[in-house]
């Protein structure tokens, strides 16, 4: 129990009482497969977006003398159907399916953030009314939804980002209404209000800055979760739209020559697990982490 | 749990679905585009017309939220565009076949993932825990569509054991174990990630009750090992669980739609695919609202079941 408390009640500061921030940062850096995650995602990330400065190849030359080559000095990683360098798909799909995940979690961070701020921090009948319209949003099948609006504002980057954004961000609202319902009766809290800061002060500087853990966490499991949805859009044909590469696109290409060329599914396919596996697993890593109760 | 406790919930729950079809509403009818049926760009400026005076689109807007909302309330949710016959008639052809793979997977779900979870929440970092850990990640990572065509490739192509797709095999409508064995690629397509979900918050919150001194006196009075996993552990550990389980809801009766279009099995999920790449307005909010009914009163029986499980939420009231 060397949490924020002590730190309040304690009359002399222990020289080795660090910040919540910064005790999460070393427990993290103590838990070996978040440890691992991150760097996973780092290469990874590495790999869509410098790569394609290092590997310079068109993605869109198609060449159907080559199609379906095997790995050749010209073509690291063999070629798709259409006789296209796989290699540099993957890493410009990698940066479209990666955008997709950050930017989607992104909007759903701000909805959730602020449907569930506002519904805990102010509660009375504007929680009633924010609260009624996340049940609602949980009762729609979200992925009916995705592809209803995809279908009828047309399949590309942002619309993929706004509709799966606009659709998972109902668990985040629960659970910062939570915490934020939690955190406003808190002594840090009052001692602001009595100071005479406004009720946006309080919530902005002193609330929300208690649910970033819960956002992190979030976040990480949440672009693990928009990469996914990608793919199976881009299965119904209202993903990513070819010629542009995606991970989720260019495993539903390669679906019909699972059996002549199944590496063109190994490659995305792998892609695909590896970054949610490690998202998933730096999200458990960061949960841990700024669990004060946690070992 | 009192009388005007249950009033509640239930009017919340109206209140939930009328938001569902009025968004819905909105939502598709101010979309640019009309049905697909009008795309057809032979059709004349008088069939379109036509059409469009059949369907009821000329209306104005507030019009014809007038007349869906009339009719829905009286439970008519009008023909669909693409088929012609009554929208609920269509959505309960299809509905037992989801509610076979639906009730299947999630039979299976629970039963594959909770004495696992129980299994790994008990001994934490053991080799088991690790294994099983693994694995679930590894299945809530894998694309859906993915993972369907590699078990066909499999299980239906290479070791022909099991049917690729469909229902039935054609002539053998009615047999039971024809059925079953075509159930068993989709069902476990559909419940694998569900599995790996209620697997982990079996284990978090099996490791939560384990330190509780109540089973600690359960086991220094001799409880033996299957009465303290299931009537000490699993019933203290249940309602998160079962939340859980209720928000897989949505996702197995709607969400099936990759499911089922890998496995062409004729179910809501397919449906709504079509209905959703047909434009067909009346499927759709028929389907929505069907879907979002089924979830409600899903969750509304697990609150009810609640103070069952667990008596201290009774005292509460």
């Amino acid at each position: 129990m060397c949490g924020r408390k002590a730190e309040v009640q304690g009359t002399v500061p222990q020289p080795a009482a660090l910040s919540p921030a910064r005790r999460s940062a070393q427990k993290l850096r103590r838990n070996p497969s978040a440890v691992r995650s991150l760097a996973v995602l780092l290469l990874i990330v590495a790999f869509a977006l410098l790569g394609p400065l290092v590997y310079r190849s068109s993605p869109e030359a198609i060449d159907f003398s080559r199609q379906f080559a095997g790995p050749s000095w010209d073509h690291p990683l063999g070629t798709d159907e259409n006789g296209r360098d796989v290699l540099i798909r993957l890493m410009l799909g990698g940066r479209v399916s990666l955008a997709v995940g950050f930017f989607a979690v992104a909007v759903s961070l701000v909805f959730g953030v602020l449907i569930g701020g506002l519904s805990g921090f102010f509660r009375g009948w504007a929680d009633s009314v924010l609260m009624r319209f996340t049940d609602g949003m949980l009762a729609i099948p979200g992925f009916f939804i995705s592809l209803l609006a995809l279908t009828f504002f047309g399949a590309g980057l942002t619309q993929l980002v706004l509709v799966i954004g606009l659709t998972s961000w109902m668990g985040l609202a629960r659970l910062v209404r939570g915490e934020v319902l939690r955190e406003r009766e808190e002594l840090s809290v009052e001692a602001a209000r009595a100071l005479g800061a406004s009720e946006l002060r309080v919530l902005w500087r002193h609330v929300l800055p208690q649910v970033y853990p819960t956002m992190i966490v979030n976040a990480t499991i949440g672009i693990s979760f928009a990469i996914l949805t990608e793919s199976a859009l881009s299965f119904l044909g209202v993903g990513i739209q070819p010629p542009d590469a995606s991970w989720g696109n260019m495993l539903t290409g390669a679906q019909n020559y699972m059996y002549s060329s199944p590496w063109l599914a190994v490659y995305p396919g792998a892609l695909i697990l590896i970054t949610v596996v490690a998202f998933n697993l730096l999200g458990d890593g960061l949960r841990d982490a700024s669990d004060p109760q946690g070992r | 749990m009192t009388l005007s406790y249950l009033l509640k919930r239930v009017f919340h729950a109206l209140i939930v679905l009328i938001m569902v079809g009025v968004i819905t509403f909105f939502v598709v009818r101010l979309a640019p585009g009309g049905p697909s049926l009008l795309a057809d760009p032979k059709l004349s400026a008088v069939e379109r017309q036509a059409i469009e005076e059949r369907l009821g689109l000329n209306d104005t807007l507030p019009v014809q939220f007038t007349k869906w909302a009339g009719q829905t309330a009286r439970g008519n949710l009008g023909n669909s565009f693409l088929y012609g016959a009554p929208t609920v008639d269509i959505i309960m052809t299809r509905l037992p076949n989801t509610l076979i793979l639906a009730g299947t997977s999630l039979l299976l779900t629970l039963v594959v993932a909770l004495p696992l979870g129980l299994a790994s929440g008990m001994r934490p970092g053991s080799a088991f825990d690790r294994i099983t850990s693994t694995v679930s990640l590894v299945f809530v990572a894998v694309p859906v569509f993915w993972f369907g065509l590699l078990l066909i490739i499999l299980f239906a192509v290479t070791w022909r054991l099991l049917p690729a797709g469909g229902m039935n095999t054609a002539g053998q409508e009615g047999n039971l174990g024809d059925l079953l064995r075509h159930l068993i690629l989709p069902a476990v397509v559909l419940s694998a990630a569900s599995i790996a979900e209620i697997l982990r918050y079996t284990r978090s919150s099996t490791r939560t009750v384990t330190t509780q001194d109540y089973v600690r006196t359960a086991r220094a009075k001799g409880v033996g090992q299957w009465a303290l996993r299931y009537r000490h552990i699993l019933r203290n550990a249940a309602i998160p669980i079962l939340t859980a389980v209720g928000l897989q809801l949505p996702r197995l009766i709607g969400g099936a739609a990759i499911t089922e279009t890998i496995f062409g099995w004729p179910g809501m999920g397919r449906l709504s695919v079509e209905a959703a790449l047909g434009r067909d307005y009346p499927l759709i909010m028929g389907i929505t609202l069907f879907v979002a009914l089924a979830v409600v009163a899903f969750n509304l029986l697990i609150d009810l079941l609640y103070p069952w499980l667990d008596p201290r939420v009774r005292a509460e009231g």
